[in-house]
């Protein structure tokens, strides 16, 4: 059922250049070839993944023990920018830490949308640890069927 | 992709089961949705306990599976949100749709009363040690 939103049509020769390009990316910290301008080094938080249908586009980020009123979501055209904070609060000074990997701190990430978005009509909602905004198209841009007298 | 070593290498027998595990047949490697992503985990120990932390958005209690043995911890969860019909990806950071992440565990560890929660994405577990195993304050009398 994740096919759509986790696997990149690796038929394609481009995809396969991006697959390439995150590879390198991750070797060496730096491709040969441009990067978006928005783009971002990996592993920085939260992940987001997008998918897009006819109707409308769905963005997803993964952010773990989230609190929703620290969200801060804002939309200017195809524009989207999410920023927030996540505390990792020590609930023991005694602790003794081993490992500290968990995000701390606040992030932002802004992503450029499909064109015809509609920004009026945009939902959030927080669950199991994932932010899901969705975002309609507009209507004059979605396909019609046209039909043929 | 050293990182994904890092779980098979860590991982017992009983983690890692070859025949089964459809990530270790030759022609589905270096595939996206054959892999586990590895949660990024907080680890302390105090006194009576071991916390393990982990950020894994996406897992229900249904799909979260922890597990352990005498000497060794897994935690994996497959992940599932809400997607229409028919969607493509634009963009994705998260390829894989499980996570999974093990661990070794030391003998002063009571592993028959491991405490499993999970909240928003996070899971907390936490491992006792055994009693006779849990640091003492030695009380030094001056005569």
């Amino acid at each position: 059922m994740f096919e759509g939103l986790f696997n990149f049509d690796t038929d394609s020769l481009f995809d396969e250049f991006r697959r390439l390009e995150s590879q390198m990316d991750q070797l060496f910290g730096q491709s040969p070839w441009p990067a978006g301008i928005r783009s971002v080094q990996r592993g920085t938080f939260p992940p987001l993944n997008v998918g897009a249908t006819p109707e409308r586009v769905d963005v997803y980020l993964f952010a773990a023990n989230l609190d929703p009123k620290t969200l801060d979501l804002s939309i200017q055209q195809n524009l989207l920018s999410v920023s927030g904070s996540r505390r990792v609060e020590a609930e023991n000074d005694k602790a003794e830490y081993y490992r500290r990997e968990r995000f701390d701190g606040d992030f932002r990430r802004v992503l450029a949308l499909p064109e015809d978005v509609d920004p009026e009509r945009v939902t959030a909602k927080y669950r199991d640890g994932i932010l899901h905004i969705t975002i309609p198209r507009h209507e004059s841009a979605r396909p019609r069927q046209i039909t043929v007298n | 992709m050293s990182t994904h070593r890092e779980v098979a290498a860590s991982g017992s027998s009983t983690v890692e089961k070859a025949g089964e595990d459809p990530s270790s047949a030759p022609e589905n490697r270096g595939r996206g949705r054959d892999l586990a992503t590895i949660p990024p985990v907080d680890i302390f120990e105090d006194p009576h306990q071991l916390t393990v932390l982990a950020d894994m958005p996406g897992v229900s209690k249904d799909s979260l599976n922890v597990q352990a043995d005498r000497n060794s911890l897994l935690i994996e969860g497959e992940i599932a949100f809400d997607m229409p019909q028919g969607m493509s990806a634009l963009y994705a950071d998260l390829q894989n749709t499980k996570y999974r992440r093990s661990f070794v565990l030391s003998g002063e560890l009571d592993t028959e009363r491991i405490s499993a929660t999970l909240k928003d994405g996070l899971l907390t577990v936490r491992i006792p040690k055994r009693i006779e195993f849990r640091t003492r304050k030695i009380k030094v009398d001056v005569t």
